[in-house]
């Protein structure tokens, strides 16, 4: 493999453990969110800074920073995951561009020149680059698809399907909506600013731009085409969305219309993705007999 | 002083715009009750319509029902083909059906009209007024008497006509509305419509008072007042033409006289926030 197709699926990865993040809340929790590229922003900044003005390394930033992420998550959650669901919608967009401009005005986020000079990741005395901080990239994302498999087993999982699926009747039966909701947006936002840090060191340099509402949509066609709610889901969204730019290269000036038009066709025929519940490739592929017991 | 009755009637005008646009997102949340994106790509259709007829034939008589027309038809398209086959899903799946259409309009406008900003060379058969000192011009005496005609006009429907008592039935309670012989699938239809209308009126109108028509002028409208139906509560007419006056008023007034260090267009989105803190069902919304 070149440098070239490495650098693209290092991409894909780092987008891949940000759409399981997203996919935790709105695919296991039900809340919708289109805010999500604020949490991956805050996680780029926040290791960018740690490691430029803290002094910190990579590894020594990336506990505060998937923390204090999370903390985020969790202060910005807190008064929006009670509101109904649609003004859910707009508070997560209003938080996204809230948060890009922010990064782009204030002074201390490096304004509108962005944040540069951020160290690259040193690991046992060696810079990761190239396929390395791809293996890097791929150790994270398959920790972020074992804790998103635990979250469903788990009591705390078990607790958000039920809400997603009738708050009324789980909060009767003793699922505090609030307190499991929360849970989902501070995992989904701590995936997030993972992402972010990974992002950061990666590019060595960001700006608040790469951070846009613009990116939220497209967090959010990851997950959908994959499958909203599916553990495989967001992975294989963000590998067809990073690869079909590449694959379709030729045509550059018709690659939004085509995203558009694939996140549309995709939701408006087939809204439970390519691997959820009832899809195409779950009919193609199953064994007989053996999933119908689910229907 | 007079600087400042300046602002006053451009961020008065800024409003009205917003208003108008608003208006049909909170006529559609209500009988639908989803988050039409989408509507500020109707909004942008109509300024490129209305461009494309003034430039062919030279009369905005003919450029603004021309643009009326083409929006009610896109507006309604979306409807049928994206929206109500949506509805049975939870509701992020029309929202995210609606950003898709909003995305893919824009990229279509940029194809057809060209990624760059075409001028809206339009002259008002009418002079500006000076009122002692403060210089009132004709694209603003448009902006406010069209914007009071369509309100009127969107106030008689809703509130006087029986169209507009479907549509308030539909928004109650669809199911009931239609057992109480509403053909509630046209009264949406027809909400479409209008709104779509107003759009494309609200469109034209801020093309030529910025003078400028470009693909993504529908951007900065789409989520904004998306915000400004939420501050209004969702659904309340009256709340929605508030909120956008404030913000208009507000965004012109801070932006002049305050240095505040964000921009613009974050204000909706923060004083959004704040209100739903405060009042979370909106200024003028109920549980």
């Amino acid at each position: 493999m070149n440098d070239y197709s490495i650098t693209i699926l290092t991409f894909i990865a780092i987008q891949a453990i940000v759409a399981c993040g997203l996919n935790v809340i709105v695919g296991y929790a039900g809340q919708i969110s289109l805010g999500h590229a604020a949490f991956f922003g805050i996680g780029a900044y926040a290791s960018a800074l740690l490691t430029t003005k803290g002094g910190l390394t990579f590894w020594t930033a990336l506990p505060l920073v998937i923390l204090l992420t999370g903390a985020i998550g969790l202060v910005l959650g807190m008064p929006s995951l009670r509101l109904r669901e649609d003004f859910l919608a707009v508070t997560t967009i209003g938080i996204n561009f809230i948060v890009e401009s922010v990064f782009l005005y204030v002074p201390f986020f490096g304004g509108a020149l962005g944040l540069g000079g951020i160290p690259s990741i040193t690991l046992l005395g060696t810079r990761l680059r190239g396929p390395n901080f791809l293996y890097l990239c791929l150790v994270f994302l398959a920790a972020v698809l074992f804790i998103s498999r635990r979250f469903t087993r788990s009591w705390g999982g078990l607790a958000c399907f039920a809400l997603r699926e009738e708050e009324t009747a789980a909060s009767s039966m003793g699922v505090s909506p609030i307190r499991f909701k929360l849970l989902a947006f501070v995992l989904g936002t701590a995936m997030a600013g993972l992402g972010g840090a990974l992002y950061a060191h990666l590019m060595r340099f960001i700006s608040a731009t790469d951070f846009g509402f613009t990116l939220s949509v497209s967090m959010m066609s990851m997950v959908v085409l994959g499958g909203i709610g599916t553990l495989w889901g967001p992975v294989l969204g963000a590998l067809i969305l990073g690869v079909l730019p590449e694959v379709f290269r030729p045509l550059i000036d018709y690659r939004m219309l085509l995203n558009a038009a694939i996140l549309l066709l995709m939701i408006r025929f087939q809204p439970a993705g390519l691997l959820g519940e009832g899809s195409l490739l779950r009919r193609l592929f199953r064994r007989p007999g053996r999933d119908s017991a689910h229907e | 002083m007079q600087l400042f009755f300046e602002q006053l009637l451009n961020g008065v005008a800024m409003g009205a715009i917003y208003s108008l646009i608003t208006l049909g997102l909170a006529l559609v949340y209500g009988v639908m009750r989803i988050l039409h994106v989408a509507h500020a790509a109707v909004y942008t259709a109509g300024a490129y319509v209305g461009l494309y007829v003034f430039t062919m034939t030279g009369s905005l008589l003919l450029a603004v029902p021309a643009a009326m027309a083409a929006c009610a038809l896109l507006g309604t398209a979306i409807e049928r083909l994206i929206y109500t086959p949506l509805l049975k899903y939870p509701p992020f799946v029309p929202l995210i059906g609606s950003i898709a259409v909003f995305l893919a309009l824009e990229e279509i406008f940029r194809l057809v009209g060209g990624p760059y900003i075409l001028s809206f060379p339009a002259e008002f058969p009418f002079p500006g007024i000076t009122v002692r000192g403060v210089v009132i011009s004709p694209a603003i005496i448009s902006i406010y008497a069209v914007s009071a005609a369509v309100l009127l006009l969107l106030w008689f429907v809703v509130t006087k006509t029986e169209l507009g008592l479907a549509m308030r039935a539909t928004s109650q309670d669809r199911e009931i509305a239609g057992a109480m012989g509403i053909n509630s699938s046209f009264t949406i239809s027809m909400t479409f419509v209008l709104g779509s209308a107003v759009a494309a009126v609200a469109g034209i109108l801020v093309g030529i008072y910025f003078n400028q028509v470009y693909p993504t002028m529908g951007a900065v409208p789409a989520y904004k007042c998306l915000a400004l139906i939420v501050v209004g509560g969702l659904g309340s007419l009256p709340g929605a033409v508030l909120a956008s006056l404030l913000l208009g008023v507000g965004e012109t007034l801070l932006i002049g006289y305050a240095n505040i260090p964000l921009p613009r267009d974050s204000l909706a989105f923060i004083a959004m926030i704040a209100v739903l803190l405060w009042r979370p069902q909106g200024l003028l919304g109920n549980r």
